[in-house]
């Protein structure tokens, strides 16, 4: 799951970590009046949404009076920004951060990340910060430096000394990199997250070390146990499909094309869209309704895929095991006529009483077509779905 | 013989009497799986499926030499009971349970890995969010319908569970069989991977090839594929799911993600190719691909 932006720097402030000041606001007004309760004469006001660019495309930007933060604020609320990160749908503007400008000197880039491959929390650092990492670590793997952190004893003095040294701070900005490390990885640590992204960390012109900006991403298997994290989820920021699949339980991730999909089995659901490609089609979603399918879940599955108007096929793919496929038939069944599906739906059972489960479809007297195998499934949607 | 589990394996249940515990128990001891009790803090002394229930693994252990372990609790205490079962000597312990936090996970697998280099027969994990381990005809240790395996020759390892009974359904229905198929599970912090049941079953008699089904994420099956390549003369054979999973997208499994361009199905297929293993084009083919692998050895 992820935060906003200024919910980010409120969890920086509640670990003790200083952030540049700002008020988030969700009308013009409250922008001019978090403006003037700020003070000064320029402020920056950024456009609150979970993806990155914001700046390239027009949504963060620094104003000279109170106006230009009105007018700016008008100008991003209840607007969609579309940025690289999030084409082509883009994301709708409820609330804006004004804060305060900060002269500033560097651009560092810092994230604290779960790292498969050592199996630790990795500290990444470059002295390339304000830009892509990942085109950086691409062009120029040498400026990204890593620390990894033994879990049983967190992130050691003598590793934040490294990366300090190797991003040539020097003076207050070297004590603060190096007070503000663990601190970092406590709020990491604190709040089950799997990424904290500072980009730029900033170095200001009296050589103090800032976060300018913040992305953090929340473990979605910790939220029972982050009570107050989950409560800052906010739906309008995802796909409305896919906000509607995490409410009924189910994995769904919405594509382009016009076959939908049911599955059971993350993997067999990836295997059945890479079935649907190669025999010439385009999948329009992937959806694992989970090893354990049951009649509730493959119609809370359709109702999903419905939701798509680019649909034009459904190919149910369920391999049965401790689920048995009559029972599966059978909720397929209610819910097309529950529902009232109007494309073609194509399922393949397999596994424990596929015999019984076919039978069942042929019996229905519903537009079902019964598939023979895998890839007689994936032809037959293709097919049906030009 | 087989990898890791067989029919003298004494196996437990964590989490016993509770619903999944209970299905899952009963489907084993159906299969001819040596249950030899179970664990529910709080019902020690009780008698579930005509088998004992004790407080503690430690109780357990000492009342019926158990080896193996399946747990079925809730997330929330999972990583807690992997720990339990390797301080009470357990030898495999597999973990069904999914959406552990991976914070949970990345204590458990150092605290394992200290235990393992302090001691030479450290405690194997499977799992977590796996399907399990079955010893085809033998003992069945998770949540696979034990009714589509076959004793065979064909081990199989893969990190998804209903895509490694294609696996299992067409090597039955072509005749190989299987030896032993571990799920070892779609998160990205988990105990046995490729490469472990890759020597395993290198060195096992009964295995005469081998099917690895992977997914998109890590870079786990590139690093199979190198091990393929210097130190198995067994034949491969495999699958990787995701081809056209679009990037930046998580699929259903924590692990199955493409981030920054790495982890891609082409870049693991192609890893594979290089190492001489028959990569089948679709799932429906890991059943000809294994037949491939075995008549060009």
């Amino acid at each position: 799951m992820n935060l906003h932006e200024y919910q980010a720097k409120q969890i920086l402030r509640s670990g003790n970590i200083n952030t540049p000041l700002g008020i988030a606001a969700s009308s013009a007004d409250a922008a001019v009046e978090a403006a003037r309760e700020l003070g000064g004469d320029a402020w920056v006001v950024k456009a609150q949404i979970h993806a990155g660019g914001r700046g390239k495309v027009g949504g963060v930007k620094v104003v000279k009076s109170l106006d230009d933060v009105r007018a700016m604020a008008e100008t991003l609320l209840g607007k969609s920004l579309v940025t690289i990160q999030n084409a082509p749908d883009g994301q709708p503007v409820n609330q804006v951060l004004v804060e305060e400008t900060l002269p500033i000197s560097r651009e560092l880039y810092l994230s604290l990340l779960v790292d498969r491959e050592t199996e630790r929390v990795a500290i990444v650092a470059s002295a390339a910060g304000g830009m892509d990492i990942e085109e950086v670590a691409h062009a120029t793997p040498e400026k990204v430096l890593t620390e990894t952190c033994d879990p049983l004893l967190g992130v050691q003095d003598f590793q934040c000394r490294a990366l300090a040294f190797a991003l040539a701070l020097t003076g207050e900005a070297y004590k603060d990199f190096c007070h503000l490390l663990p601190q970092l990885y406590r709020v990491f640590i604190a709040n089950d997250l799997s990424l904290l992204e500072i980009n730029p960390l900033v170095v200001t012109a009296d050589n103090r070390v800032l976060p300018l900006d913040c992305k953090m991403s929340i473990d979605d298997n910790a939220l029972y146990r982050r009570k107050a994290l989950a409560e800052l989820r906010d739906d309008s920021q995802i796909d409305a499909k896919e906000a509607a699949a995490n409410a009924a339980n189910v994995n769904y991730v919405a594509l382009t094309g016009n076959i939908g999909c049911m599955v059971n089995g993350a993997g067999l659901a990836m295997a059945t869209m890479d079935l649907i490609q190669f025999e010439g089609g385009t999948p329009a979603n992937f959806l694992d309704v989970g090893g354990g399918a049951t009649p509730e879940t493959v119609a809370q599955g359709f109702k999903i895929i419905l939701l798509d108007p680019n649909v034009k096929a459904v190919l149910i793919n369920i391999f049965g095991g401790i689920v048995r496929c009559d029972v599966i038939a059978e909720g397929i069944i209610q819910a097309v006529k529950e529902v009232g599906v109007k494309v073609p739906v194509i399922v393949r059972l397999e596994g424990t009483n596929a015999e019984l489960g076919r039978k069942q479809l042929a019996e229905s007297g519903l537009a079902i077509l019964a598939a023979e195998s895998l890839t007689h499934a994936a032809k037959l949607a293709v097919e049906k779905a030009a | 013989m087989s990898i890791l589990v067989n029919k003298n394996t004494r196996v437990i249940c964590q989490g016993f009497t509770g619903k999944q515990g209970s299905f899952h128990s009963e489907q084993a001891i159906a299969y001819g799986t040596q249950m030899v009790g179970g664990v529910t803090p709080g019902k020690g002394g009780q008698t579930h499926l005509d088998l004992p229930v004790f407080n503690t693994v430690r109780d357990a252990v000492r009342q019926t030499g158990a080896q193996a372990t399946m747990i079925y609790v809730p997330a929330a205490f999972a990583a807690d009971s992997i720990l339990e079962a390797a301080d009470a000597g357990i030898e495999v312990i597999v973990c069904i349970t999914e959406g552990i936090p991976v914070l949970d996970m990345l204590q458990v697998k150092t605290a394992l890995n200290v235990k393992a280099a302090l001691r030479a027969n450290g405690a194997k994990l499977i799992g977590p969010n796996c399907p399990g381990i079955i010893t085809s005809g033998e003992c069945k240790i998770g949540i696979m319908p034990g009714v589509i395996h076959q004793k065979g020759k064909v081990g199989i390892v893969s990190r998804s569970g209903t895509l490694t009974y294609e696996a299992v359904h067409q090597t039955t229905q072509l005749g190989l069989g299987q030896s032993t198929c571990v799920g070892i599970g779609g998160d990205p912090i988990k105990g046995l991977d490729f490469i472990d049941c890759l020597a395993m079953f290198e060195a096992d008699p009964q295995t005469e090839a081998v099917i690895l089904v992977g997914e998109i994420g890590g870079s786990r099956e590139e690093e199979a594929a190198e091990y393929i390549h210097s130190n198995m003369k067994k034949p491969v054979a495999a699958y990787i799911a995701g081809r056209t999973a679009p990037k930046g997208k998580r699929m259903g499994h924590a692990g199955a993600i493409i981030a920054g361009g790495a982890g891609t199905a082409d870049a693991k297929i192609h890893a594979l190719e290089v190492a001489g293993v028959v990569v089948a084009q679709s799932p429906a083919g890991l059943g000809e691909a294994v037949q491939q692998a075995l008549a060009a050895r």
